[in-house]
C-alpha cells in the first residue's frame, strides 16, 4: 500500500461527523479546525481507527500579521497516510490554543518552542516555559514585528 | 549507624565534553541514581529560522549546513526538496543520483561520528573513535572533491547540485567503497560483540515503542524500538525509489539496539551508493532556474528526508517574495529529546552519559 496524503476535504468529512462544530473549512491540502476544538479534534484524529494519526510530525506557526496559523503535520504508520490540520488565531495579543500534549507527548518541546518564538500559549501544557530563550526575554523573535 | 543522604542537584553541561555540544541537564541525584532531569536548551540558538526570512531561497542553503553540522548534505537535501515542492520542479536524473550519493556518504560519516562518540562515552578512550574518524576522513576528502568544502558543504541547490562531480571523484569513490567493508568489519570485530559494551548497554534506558511513537521520536532511535519506518522507503525522494536497501530494525529499544541499528545502516548506505554509481548516467546536474527564485504566493511545502538523526523537514511558506515567508525546521535531534526524562530517570550518572551518546543528538540542530 503506497503512502498517501489525505486531502483536507477527506479529513473534514470524518471530523464533521465525530466532532461537531470543529471544522471551519477545508481544501485539497489541509483542514482548518476551530481553535478551541483542537485538543478534542486531536484526540479523535489519534484514536479513530480509520485515521489513526499516532504520530505528530511537527507543530509549526506562521505569523500573518492580523492572524496566526498553527499547523499540525500528522502521520499514520499503520494506515500509511499523512494529513495536515491547521488552526487560525486572530489578533496578536494574548493568543492561546488548547495543548495537544495529552494526546501526543511529542508536542511537549514543540509547543514550548511556538510559545517562545511566536508568542502563542498552549493551555493545559504542564510546563509552558520558554525553551530557546531565557525567562524574562522581551518579545517573541519569530513574529514579523520583531526586528 | 546508617549514613544520612540527601538528594543533590547537579548541572551537567552546558560545557561538558560528553554532552555533544552545549547541552545542559539539571539533574537531581540520590547518590549516583538519577531522580529528576530537566533539559535546558538554547545555548546554541542562532535564530536560523529568522535568518532564513532575510535571505533568498538559494542563500538559505548555507544556513542549513550549520544545523546538524556533521550531516550537512542531508540538511541541504531536505531544504532543497522543500523549495522544489514550492516551485513544483524536480532535478534532472544525474542531479538526483549525485544528491543521493552525497546524502548516503554523509549518513555514513554522521553515523560514524555517532557511533564513535557513543563508544567514547562508554570509556573506550579513543581507539574505536579513531577507527570511525579514519573512515569519516575519507568521506570528507570525497566531499572536498565534489564541492571544495568538507563540513559546511552547501553542495546541493534547489533543482539539483551546483556542479557535476570531477572525473577523479569516481575512482576515488570506488576505492572508498572497496575499502569500506574491511574497515567496518575491523570496527565490528572490535566492538559489536565486545562483552563490556554489551554489559554496559543492553537493557539500559529502554524506550518502549508506543512511547517512542507518541513522543514523535524518529530515525534510528525509533527503529531500535521496533518500528521499521524510514522516510526513504515511505516517501521516496531523489533516487531512493530506484535503489534497493533494507531498513534495519531492533526490538528492545535499549542503548545497545540504538548503536546496533546505526552500525547496520552503514552497510545499507554503502549499498545505496554502489547502486547509484552503477545507475548514474551523463546529463545535466541542475535545472536552469533563475538565480533569484520567486515561488507563487500562498504556496507551502513540507520537504522531508530521513536524516541521520531522524525525520528532518523544512516547512516553507511563500508570499511570492524572494525569501521564504516562514521557514520552520522540524529538527529530529530536538524532538528525540522529548523522551530524555523517561530514558534517564532511575539510571546512574555513568549510564546517562552513554544514553545521551546512543540517542545521538547534535546541538546545532537542537537549538538552531
Amino acid at each position: 500500500m503506497p503512502f498517501q496524503a489525505l486531502t483536507g476535504e477527506a479529513l473534514a468529512d470524518r471530523l464533521a461527523e465525530a466532532v461537531p462544530d470543529s471544522v471551519e473549512r477545508a481544501d485539497g491540502d489541509c483542514v482548518w479546525v476551530e481553535p478551541s476544538q483542537i485538543a478534542i479534534t486531536a484526540q479523535f484524529l489519534r484514536d479513530d481507527p480509520g485515521l489513526d494519526f499516532q504520530f505528530l510530525n511537527a507543530i509549526s506557526a506562521v505569523d500573518f500579521i492580523d492572524s496566526f496559523d498553527v499547523v499540525y503535520h500528522l502521520t499514520s504508520f499503520r494506515q500509511q497516510h499523512k494529513g495536515v490540520v491547521k488552526a487560525r488565531l486572530h489578533g496578536r495579543e494574548s493568543l492561546s490554543l488548547p495543548s495537544v500534549y495529552e494526546v501526543w507527548r511529542g508536542a511537549d518541546l514543540q509547543e514550548r518552542e511556538v510559545w517562545d518564538l511566536m508568542g502563542i500559549r498552549f493551555e493545559g501544557h504542564p510546563n509552558m516555559k520558554r525553551i530557546m530563550l531565557w525567562e524574562g526575554f522581551d518579545g517573541h523573535p519569530l513574529r514579523k514585528d520583531y526586528l | 549507624m546508617p549514613i544520612r543522604t540527601e538528594p543533590m542537584t547537579v548541572n551537567v553541561g552546558p560545557q561538558h565534553p560528553s554532552t555533544h555540544g552545549v547541552f545542559r541537564l539539571r539533574i537531581t541525584f540520590d547518590g549516583e541514581e538519577i531522580l529528576e532531569v530537566e533539559p535546558v536548551f538554547g545555548y546554541l540558538h542562532r535564530g536560523t529560522e529568522k535568518l532564513a526570512e532575510e535571505r533568498n531561497y538559494v542563500q538559505v542553503v548555507t544556513l542549513t549546513d550549520r544545523l546538524d553540522y556533521v550531516s550537512s548534505m542531508i540538511n541541504n537535501q531536505a531544504y532543497c526538496l522543500a523549495v522544489e515542492q514550492l516551485l513544483e520542479v524536480e532535478p534532472p536524473d544525474r542531479g538526483k543520483y549525485l544528491r543521493t550519493i552525497a546524502a548516503e556518504l554523509q549518513r555514513i560519516a554522521a553515523h560514524l561520528m555517532g557511533i564513535g562518540f557513543f563508544l567514547q562515552d562508554l570509556g573506550t578512550l579513543g581507539t574505536p573513535l579513531m577507527y570511525c574518524f579514519r573512515t569519516r576522513e575519507k568521506i570528507l576528502d570525497l566531499f572536498e572533491m565534489l564541492c571544495g568544502a568538507r563540513i559546511t558543504v552547501s553542495y546541493l541547490r534547489p533543482g539539483g547540485v551546483f556542479a557535476d562531480a570531477p572525473e577523479d571523484f569516481w575512482p576515488a569513490l570506488d576505492r572508498f567503497l572497496t575499502d569500506l567493508p574491511g574497515e567496518l568489519s575491523e570496527l565490528e570485530q572490535l566492538i559489536l560483540e565486545n562483552e563490556i559494551v554489551m554489559v554496559r548497554t543492553r537493557g539500559v534506558s529502554t524506550l518502549p515503542l508506543d512511547m517512542a511513537i507518541n513522543s514523535s521520536v524518529s530515525g534510528p532511535v525509533l527503529r531500535a524500538s521496533g518500528l521499521a519506518w524510514d522516510w526513504r522507503k515511505a516517501e521516496p525522494y531523489d533516487a531512493y525509489d530506484r535503489v534497493e536497501f533494507d531498513v534495519p530494525v531492533a526490538q528492545n529499544g535499549d542503548n545497545y539496539d540504538r548503536f546496533w541499528v546505526r552500525m547496520q545502516e552503514l552497510h545499507q548506505s554503502a549499498r545505496i551508493v554502489r547502486q547509484c554509481v552503477e545507475q548514474i548516467e551523463p546529463g545535466p546536474v541542475r535545472l536552469d532556474l533563475p538565480l533569484v527564485l520567486r515561488p507563487e504566493p500562498g504556496r507551502e511545502a513540507y520537504g522531508r528526508v530521513e536524516a541521520s538523526k531522524g525525520e528532518l523537514a523544512f516547512y516553507l511558506f511563500s508570499d511570492g517574495g524572494i525569501s521564504p515567508y516562514r521557514c520552520k525546521i522540524r529538527s529530529p535531534s530536538l524532538i528525540n529529546l522529548t523522551v530524555t526524562e523517561h530514558l534517564l530517570v532511575g539510571w546512574k550518572l555513568a549510564d546517562m552519559i552513554v544514553t545521551l551518546g546512543s540517542v545521538d543528538i547534535n546541538m546545532g540542530e537542537v537549538d538552531r
